[in-house]
């Protein structure tokens, strides 16, 4: 009975979903007040009973209801609490029911924020918050619904894949979704401004927090991710340009491009038409992503869906979203001019590089996703594009990218003679260079790569250049506003990240043995010796357990226990790595297998700095969190009225 | 400068920039398209000899073999039709195992496919669709049990 109470709670929540839709678009369209007042209510609604659903199959779960396929499907008896939890996500179905979770939650909170808005213009943004909603929750109830029942029930599940049993692999999906979700209220506010014909600062004040927010989530999940793959799929990797991981990348550089195209329209009211079709960039490739994840189009460890059915669902719903907002941008974004121009050497032209190489990234990353995908279908060979590839097209345009960040911070609007700044930038240009070379020298002993060092002193420069202003600020005995402090906040944090990336880029040491216990080696000035083996029993695993213990002159360093672990249910085997985690590496070991002649084989590594490329989107994300509670996002104004400050809007009304 | 000379030295600018782009992409794009094979179409020679390609396939069953503590591993590779010897040193992934589809990535030396990497995916169920197709088979269901 209680399944069935999900699927009631969904086809409600679809109703009301339509309701906000309509009345919405159309009550803005025709100008009736009337049913532009109840779209809120209907965003209300629609939240209430997704979270039911939701509720229901979370509640599924924990008791193990086996007659409920999906939860047959994904759960065990054995199963702990958290990941019963965790396992609604743990495939398509509810995944699904969690993006429209998130999405029904990010309508509610723009409702519930946004009442200062112009009443035409809330209704249109909730609308298409409510079209999206229509789209997603058809999809889920006709193609993959989670509350599908199993005749007759299971006694027991087939277990949620022992991958995803894991704590950063829990948070992982909702906080990507939450970026990826969050892409579609930056675009409903375009398309909102596109049907109203009107977008001026007010409307870039109104749209920047949301976008940060959605960015912020991106940034989250996306390290999340990586850090998971990193300790439990990845050998070590942290980073695959493996396809799905693409698809959460393409969007993340696009809202990144999107955000700093917003200030430029808010500040100067320039790029006007480049903001939103830059807006649909980024949730179109939200949509994408979606797409190409779980249709099942990609081969990876996140493509469930195997029904062409389902494939071919999402594409309509692409379409349809893509096709229709290029189609209004056509038509509209020609009537949204731009105001005034600006100096070649300026705070905007920075801002349009940053733009130009974020986005030529994100295209080249893009075809090297599509090509293989369209080479299959018009049956002219099975290709994939490999690491290499991704790697240029992301560093030729990337480190430019850094360097220009470092500069352009202290550009002024309008005009930008750095003026005093080209004292202290060139300073700390030639101190980021000096201090590269000396980690160099003083880490690996050597005077490193042209790159390395390249990318080294950039990431030292950036961090310099970001905290110029806070430190100046703080010795006045000022404070920098919000905003201000979150830009440079999370701009350290690239340099931070930058550290990261090139430090195990260029020093990691990888080497796989084979060692009976007794028996040792050495990479990198460690001295990695195998102990001995045993066995141990999990919750819902056995392993076999090997410790290795480090040593570097003599000293010990770390003993590590690593194992290969076999899940009980379905006998599916993992490896579960040892990491001794330092500020300048980690020592990473992981267990292999009985090769005989009483040996083992393991991968033993050495990652210098890999900590900093996690620490790094941290800051960023912590960067993005400040910058949206600054109070001019909040106050009242009515200095600068227009269509968007709560005066104009009543008298609007 | 006059507001006209830097519009044109502005559009300049972004054309030598889509253009470098253009020429790396494509040159870094070039380099690294590997394509995969069928142990058919490696039988029947229509894989590179000289360059790298990925094959996929079914591990034939009682194939695999070690030389004993040592990384060195050899298997075959089938698709029911034709067979493909493969020789790896490294680690394989968790769950590599006989009667398994995967994928190698590597090349043709004097007959055995000398791989650099082993791709087997991450649910034991799960056949990738390349090596489903190539053993003309449907794919089963995910997650059906």
């Amino acid at each position: 009975m209680i399944p069935e109470l999900g699927t009631l709670a969904m086809v409600l929540a679809l109703l009301l979903a339509a309701a906000q839709a309509f009345f919405g678009l159309a009550g803005a369209q025709l100008n009736r007040q009337s049913w532009m007042a109840v779209v809120p209510a209907a965003v209300a609604g629609v939240w209430v009973f997704v979270v039911l659903a939701f509720g229901v199959l979370a509640y599924s779960f924990i008791v193990h209801d086996f007659s409920v396929s999906y939860v047959a499907t994904n759960s065990n008896l054995e199963l702990p609490l958290l990941y019963r939890f965790a396992a609604v996500w743990g495939a398509h179905e509810g995944s699904l029911l969690l993006w429209i979770l998130l999405l029904s939650t990010w309508a509610l909170l723009v409702a519930a924020l946004s009442g200062q808005l112009p009443i035409a213009f809330r209704a249109r943004v909730l609308g298409v918050l409510g079209l999206i909603g229509v789209g997603f929750l058809l999809f889920t109830l006709f193609t993959s619904s989670p509350f599908t029942r199993l005749m007759p029930a299971a006694a027991d599940g087939a277990d949620l894949n022992p991958l995803l049993q894991d704590p950063a692999l829990a948070a992982h999906p909702p906080m990507l979704y939450m970026g990826y979700v969050g892409t579609s209220v930056a675009f409903a506010f375009a398309v909102a401004a596109m049907l109203s014909g009107k977008l001026d600062a007010g409307w870039a004040r109104w749209t920047r927090p949301w976008t940060v927010a959605s960015w912020m989530f991106l940034t989250v999940g996306i390290a999340l991710g990586s850090w998971w793959a990193y300790y439990v799929l990845g050998w070590g990797g942290w980073w695959f340009w493996d396809p799905v991981e693409n698809a959460s990348f393409m969007p993340w550089l696009a809202t990144t491009a999107l955000i700093h195209s917003l200030a430029v329209t808010e500040k100067r009211g320039l790029f006007k038409s480049w903001t939103l079709l830059l807006a649909i960039f980024a949730f179109s490739l939200s949509l994408l992503g979606t797409f190409l994840v779980r249709s099942g189009v990609l081969v990876s460890v996140h493509a469930f869906a195997s029904d062409p059915s389902r494939g071919l669902f999402i594409l309509a719903l692409l379409i349809f979203f893509i096709v229709g907002s290029l189609t209004l941008y056509a038509v509209r974004a020609p009537t949204l001019k731009s105001e005034g121009g600006f100096e070649l050497v300026s705070r905007e032209s920075f801002l349009l590089l940053n733009n130009a190489l974020l986005i030529t990234a994100a295209g080249l990353i893009l075809v090297g996703e599509l090509w293989p995908l369209l080479m299959d279908a018009f049956d002219l060979g099975k290709i994939s594009v490999g690491p290499p590839y991704f790697n240029m097209v992301f560093m030729v345009p990337g480190v430019p990218l850094v360097v220009l960040l470092g500069i352009g911070m202290h550009a002024a609007w309008r005009r930008a003679l750095l003026g005093s700044r080209k004292r202290q930038l060139l300073i700390l240009g030639g101190g980021g260079r000096a201090l590269a070379r000396r980690v160099a020298f003083a880490f690996f002993g050597g005077p490193g790569m042209p790159l390395t060092i390249v990318c080294l002193a950039a990431g030292f420069f950036v961090m310099a250049s970001a905290l110029i202003e806070p430190i100046e600020q703080w010795r006045k005995g000022q404070q920098l506003p919000r905003a201000a402090l979150g830009m440079a906040i999370a701009h350290f944090g690239v340099g931070v990240w930058l550290l990261g990336v090139t430090g195990v880029c260029s020093y990691k040491v990888e080497k796989d043995v084979s060692l009976a216990p007794g028996e040792s080696t050495e990479i990198a000035g460690y001295t990695f010796k195998f102990l001995e083996m045993h066995k141990v029993q999990g919750p819902n695993y056995d392993a076999d357990e090997a410790r290795i213990l480090i040593t570097k002159g003599g000293k010990t360093v770390a003993e590590l226990p690593t194992q290969k672990r076999t899940y009980r249910v379905n006998r599916n085997p993992m490896t579960h790595a040892g990491i001794s985690v330092g500020p300048t590496r980690d020592l990473f070991v992981a267990l292999g297998e009985n090769v005989g002649g009483g040996k083992w084989s393991m991968r033993l590594q050495y990652k210098p700095f890999i900590r900093y490329i996690w620490l790094g989107a941290v800051i960023m994300a912590l960067g993005g969190l400040t910058a949206i509670l600054d109070r001019r996002y909040r106050v009242r104004r009515t200095a600068e009225a227009g269509a968007f400050e709560p005066g104009a809007a009543r008298k609007a009304v | 400068m006059t507001p006209r000379r830097k519009r044109l030295f502005a559009v300049l600018a972004i054309l030598a920039g889509v253009g470098l782009a253009t020429v790396v992409a494509i040159k870094a794009f070039d380099n690294n398209l590997s394509y995969f094979y069928d142990p058919s179409q490696v039988a029947d020679g229509k894989a590179p000899a000289d360059k790298s390609f990925r094959v996929g396939g079914m591990v034939t069953k009682g194939s695999l073999t070690r030389t004993p503590g040592t990384l060195e591993v050899r298997f075959v590779l089938t698709d029911f039709a034709h067979e493909v010897p493969v020789a790896y040193t490294g680690l394989l992934p968790d769950l590599f195992r006989e009667g398994q589809g995967i994928i190698a990535h590597g090349r043709m030396q004097s007959g055995v496919f000398v791989a650099d990497e082993v791709l087997a995916k991450h649910d034991e169920k799960y056949t990738p669709p390349e090596v489903a197709k190539a053993m003309k088979r449907p794919i089963p269901p995910a997650g059906s049990p």
